[in-house]
C-alpha cells in the first residue's frame, strides 16, 4: 500500500463522512456549512481524479458560490425548523429506505467494478482535433468547439434561472434591486475584506480566463471568482445591486448567450456547420465568447445568490 | 483496489447517502442540500469513467470532464431557483408577507398567487 493510496483512501473516508454529517446534522445552519467542506473536499477528489478544470469549478462554484447561496437561505429559514421535526418519518420508514438506498449504492458498486477494460475513450480523438480550435487545454476546446452546443444550452439554462427567479418577485417589487439594503459599517471585518480581496480576485478570475486556453481555468472558472468578489462588494455594503430592470444590466447577461449564437450562426456562412469555426480565426472567436461568456456568468451568478427584487423600484 | 476504483465506490456510496437524506428529510432546504450530494455523486462517478479512459498524454478523457464542469453550474442554476421558490413558499406560510416587512396591499395580495 502506497502513501498516495492510504491519502485517496482517508479523502474517500473523510468525504463519506462530511456528506453523511450534512444528512443527519441537527441544525440546518451546521448541515450547510458542512455542505461547504464537503465541496472543498471533493474538489481535492477531483485533483487525485486528474481533472484540475473540474476542481477549480468544483471549488469555485460546487462550495463557494452555493455555499453563499445555502448559508443566505438557511439563515433566512432560522427558527422554521422545529415545526416540521414531527413529519421526520419513523423508526420503521427510515430502515426501508436505507435500504433501499443501500441498494442503489450497491448497484452502482456493482457497474463500477464490472467497467469494460480497456475503458472507452474519446481522448485520442480529442487530442487529435484539437490543434484545429487553437487552444491547448483540451477541456476547453471540449467546451468550445467539439460541444459547443451543449455550453451553448448551459449558457441559456443560467439566463432562463435568473428569469425565474426574478418571477418570484412580489408585483411591487418588480423592477427594483435584488437582496435587503445594507449599509456598510467602517469597522466591520466583512468590509475591510470587501476591500482587501476584490482587487486580487479579480485580477485571479481574468489569469484563470486567460490561462485556461491553455492550462487548467476557463471562462466558468474566472466568472464564478468575479460573481464571489462581487457579492463580498454587495454583502457588505460597499457595492449596491443593480435594479433588475436596467438596461445596461440585461444587455450583460444577455450578451453571453447572443454572442455565442451569433458567431454559432454566423459558422454557416463563413465555415460549414452551425457552431463551427473557420479554422484560422478559431482562437481569437473562442477568446471573444470567453471574455463575454465570463462577464455574462459573472453576472448571472452573483444575480442567482441575491435572489429576487426586494426593494420598490426607485423612480 | 486502484484508488479510481475507490472513488468510484465512494461515488456510489454518495449517491445513496444523498437519496437516504432527500427522502428521510422534511424540511427543504435539507432536501435540496441531499439532492445536490446526490448530484455530485454523480459527478463523481462521470469523474471516475474519465480517469479510466486516460490515453493520448491526458489524465482523462475530456469530454466527460467538460460534460461535468457544464453539469456543476446547471445544478448551480437549478439549486438557485430551489433556494427562490422555498424562500418565497416560506414566505406565503408566514401569511403573504414578503421580505421587507410591510404587509401586501389589501385586495389582490401576493400570497393570492403563490
Amino acid at each position: 500500500m502506497t502513501l498516495a493510496w492510504a491519502f485517496d483512501a482517508i479523502l474517500a473516508a473523510t468525504v463519506l463522512a462530511v456528506a453523511a454529517w450534512t444528512i443527519v446534522a441537527r441544525e440546518t445552519f451546521a448541515a450547510v456549512v458542512g455542505f461547504v467542506a464537503y465541496g472543498l473536499l471533493l474538489a481535492l477528489v477531483w485533483v487525485r481524479l486528474a481533472a484540475p478544470d473540474v476542481a477549480l469549478t468544483e471549488a469555485a462554484i460546487g462550495g463557494g458560490v452555493t455555499g453563499v447561496l445555502l448559508l443566505g437561505a438557511a439563515a433566512r429559514l432560522r427558527g422554521t425548523a422545529g415545526v416540521l421535526v414531527d413529519e421526520r418519518p419513523g423508526a420503521a420508514m427510515r430502515l426501508v429506505v436505507g435500504v433501499l438506498c443501500g441498494i442503489v449504492t450497491a448497484a452502482l458498486a456493482a457497474t463500477v467494478l464490472l467497467l469494460p477494460d480497456p475503458a472507452p475513450t474519446l481522448a485520442p480523438e480529442a487530442a487529435a482535433n484539437l490543434t484545429t480550435t487553437g487552444v491547448g487545454n483540451p477541456i476547453t476546446g471540449v467546451l468550445m468547439a467539439f460541444r459547443a452546443l451543449d455550453t451553448l444550452l448551459e449558457k441559456v439554462v443560467l439566463v432562463l434561472a435568473l428569469i425565474g427567479v426574478w418571477s418570484l418577485a412580489p408585483d411591487r417589487f418588480w423592477g427594483g434591486a435584488p437582496g435587503p439594503e445594507r449599509r456598510a459599517q467602517p469597522d466591520d471585518a466583512l468590509v475591510f475584506l470587501a476591500r482587501l480581496l476584490p482587487p486580487v480576485g479579480i485580477v485571479i478570475g481574468v489569469y484563470l480566463l486567460w490561462v485556461g486556453a491553455d492550462e487548467p481555468g476557463g471562462a466558468f472558472q474566472g466568472g464564478a471568482l468575479l460573481a464571489a468578489m462581487w457579492l463580498l462588494a454587495m454583502m457588505a455594503g460597499l457595492a449596491t445591486a443593480p435594479a433588475v430592470s436596467e438596461r445596461r444590466l440585461r444587455l450583460v447577461l444577455v450578451a453571453g448567450p447572443a454572442v455565442f449564437l451569433a458567431i454559432g450562426l454566423a459558422g454557416f456562412a463563413l465555415a460549414d456547420a452551425f457552431l463551427a469555426y473557420p479554422e484560422a480565426y478559431a482562437k481569437p472567436l473562442i477568446i471573444i465568447i470567453e471574455v463575454v461568456k465570463m462577464l455574462a456568468v459573472a453576472a448571472t451568478l452573483g444575480l442567482l445568490v441575491m435572489g429576487p427584487p426586494e426593494r420598490p423600484p426607485q423612480r | 483496489m486502484s484508488e479510481v476504483t475507490l472513488f468510484g465506490l465512494g461515488a456510489s456510496a454518495l449517491v445513496g447517502i444523498g437519496l437516504y437524506g432527500f427522502i428521510i428529510q422534511p424540511e427543504p432546504l435539507r432536501r435540496l442540500l441531499a439532492f445536490n450530494l446526490l448530484g455530485s455523486g454523480v459527478f463523481l462517478l462521470f469523474g471516475v469513467i474519465a480517469r479510466r479512459g486516460a490515453a493520448a498524454g491526458m489524465g482523462g478523457d475530456p469530454i466527460p470532464q467538460a460534460l461535468v464542469i457544464t453539469g456543476i453550474i446547471v445544478a448551480f442554476a437549478g439549486s438557485a431557483l430551489a433556494v427562490a421558490l422555498l424562500l418565497r413558499l416560506h414566505q406565503a406560510d408566514r401569511g403573504g408577507a414578503a421580505p421587507g416587512g410591510d404587509a401586501p396591499p389589501a385586495g389582490g395580495g401576493d400570497g393570492d398567487r403563490t
